[in-house]
């Protein structure tokens, strides 16, 4: 039977590789530290106002910024304009928590057509999902690193 | 081993119908276009809706074109790319009409017509109903990622057409004849990158078209114009590679229906795809111009990406085809 080991023409699939268009990397890192940076600035100031205007201090005031971030994020894919910052920054409005966010809702408002249990409910975390398990998985990992570390030295 | 099938009555194509997105009716084929629709939810709840709606429009303008009834409609051949090929059984659900569902990806219509073309060439049937459709937000969520994720694509891919298209095939009347069909075979290179189906399927095409070549004893100078289905900007150019290294060329007569349906600016990339891709160049543009008899004689070689997100997250490898119908006038 063939499979895809067999089936390989190296020939071929050298030649496909260089025809190819490559992504144009320069432009692409220029416009996602462009845009990461705006977010995270934006991110920044809020944090400056909650510190100065309602007194917010350490992982409180985090977990404000973090809220009001994701709430952006949300708003914006719900919008329908997420999307389009993504398309011109690429990594850089994916990385911040506002991709977070804008990656639960998108799948969410996508599959409202198949109802809201198997559909909105069960699709939600389709691309936050892998998210969240290797990042517990790796918050375990460290933890238990951390612990070791502690009780030897 | 036979693969081209040499039709003895051909068949005739008397009508045609086209149904297209917003996207696609700003292209460069707009004027060629019957139904255009302003919204891409078509009125509908779902976008496997909307696609369906628009089949069955295609396939209803398609008979009133043909100047026929529908109970002189024998048969509809349809196909699509959604799962077990829904958007064309809802479509063909609203018609008292026999019918054979079709897959082959983006090379489904020209599959369709030649299952079509074979009925009426055998005097089975008298008129057979070939359609195929596609829609760039159903096919997004069931190949890729949902429409509002902010994420890019890559610039080898290719950008989904919404559109249907649908032709009649008749034993008697007016129109372009069916002289041909060669039947593809699955060629697989190995290419594993989804966004690359261009790079996929110019093997199958190649392969087809040689083959038709030879099957045939024609040449590419016999054609006025040899349209290749949905292999994009890239994916055409391997092609003329391909079949270049063979001893034939194709550079002076091909065009690809996918590159045609866009005026090609940056988010499309490679240009247009899916199995209402050549079926909407084919019914708007195509159809016009052999009925004015500015192409007379076309091979069209619709090709297809046979691949589900299932067997590319196992890492299989993307099997292409490509069937190829002549017509002429």
């Amino acid at each position: 039977m063939k499979t895809s080991e067999n089936c390989i023409n190296r020939n071929y699939l050298n030649y496909v590789k260089s025809v190819c268009p490559k992504t144009k990397e320069k432009r692409s890192l220029f416009r996602a530290f462009l845009v990461g940076g705006i977010i995270c600035s934006i991110g920044q100031a809020i944090r400056l106002i909650f510190e100065s205007l309602l007194g917010l201090a350490g992982d409180e005031l985090a977990a404000y910024v973090s809220m009001v971030m994701i709430f952006l994020g949300a708003f914006l894919t719900g919008l329908g304009v997420y999307d389009r910052i993504g398309k011109f920054a690429g990594g850089g409005s994916i990385v911040p928590i506002t991709g977070f966010a804008n990656s639960v809702v998108s799948p969410a408002m996508e599959f409202k057509t198949e109802g809201y249990v198997y559909g909105v409910a069960s699709k939600m975390f389709i691309i936050a999902g892998p998210i969240i398990v290797f990042g517990v998985a790796s918050s375990v990992l460290v933890g238990i690193l951390y612990f070791i570390g502690y009780r030897i030295f | 081993m036979t693969r081209t099938i040499f039709f003895k009555n051909q068949p005739r194509i008397v009508g045609t119908s086209s149904v297209a997105g917003p996207k696609e009716c700003a292209g460069s084929i707009k004027e060629y276009i019957q139904t255009k629709l302003e919204n891409d939810d078509y009125g509908e709840k779902s976008f496997e809706k909307a696609e369906s709606r628009m089949l069955y429009t295609a396939i209803k303008n398609s008979i009133i074109n043909a100047k026929r009834k529908e109970d002189e409609i024998d048969a509809i051949v349809a196909g699509d790319l959604l799962n077990q090929i829904t958007s064309s059984t809802f479509a063909t659900r609203n018609f008292s009409v026999a019918y054979l569902g079709v897959y082959n990806a983006c090379a489904t219509f020209t599959e369709a017509l030649t299952v079509g073309a074979m009925l009426v060439d055998g005097k089975y049937m008298n008129n057979v109903v070939c359609a195929t459709s596609s829609h760039f937000a159903s096919a997004e969520r069931q190949y890729r990622y949902p429409l509002e994720l902010g994420c890019t694509r890559p610039p080898q891919s290719q950008w989904t057409v919404t559109g249907a298209g649908s032709c009649v095939l008749s034993a008697n009347g007016t129109g372009p004849k069916i002289t041909c069909a060669t039947i593809g075979k699955i060629v697989d290179y190995g290419v594993t990158d989804a966004n690359n189906m261009g790079a996929a399927m110019a093997p199958a095409a190649a392969d087809t078209i040689l083959r038709h070549f030879k099957d045939t004893g024609l040449s590419p100078s016999d054609y006025d114009l040899i349209a290749s289905g949905d292999l994009g900007a890239l994916g055409s150019r391997i092609l003329k590679d391909l079949v270049w290294e063979k001893g034939v060329n194709l550079e002076k007569r091909h065009v690809d229906c996918g590159e045609l349906v866009y005026n090609l600016i940056e988010s499309e990339f490679q240009g247009g795809s899916g199995a209402g891709c050549s079926s909407l160049v084919f019914s708007s543009y195509l159809y016009t111009k052999m009925k004015e008899k500015k192409i007379k004689r076309l091979l069209l070689v619709a090709t297809g990406a046979l691949l589900s997100s299932t067997s590319s997250q196992q890492g299989e490898s993307i099997p292409g085809i490509a069937h190829a119908v002549s017509m002429e006038v």
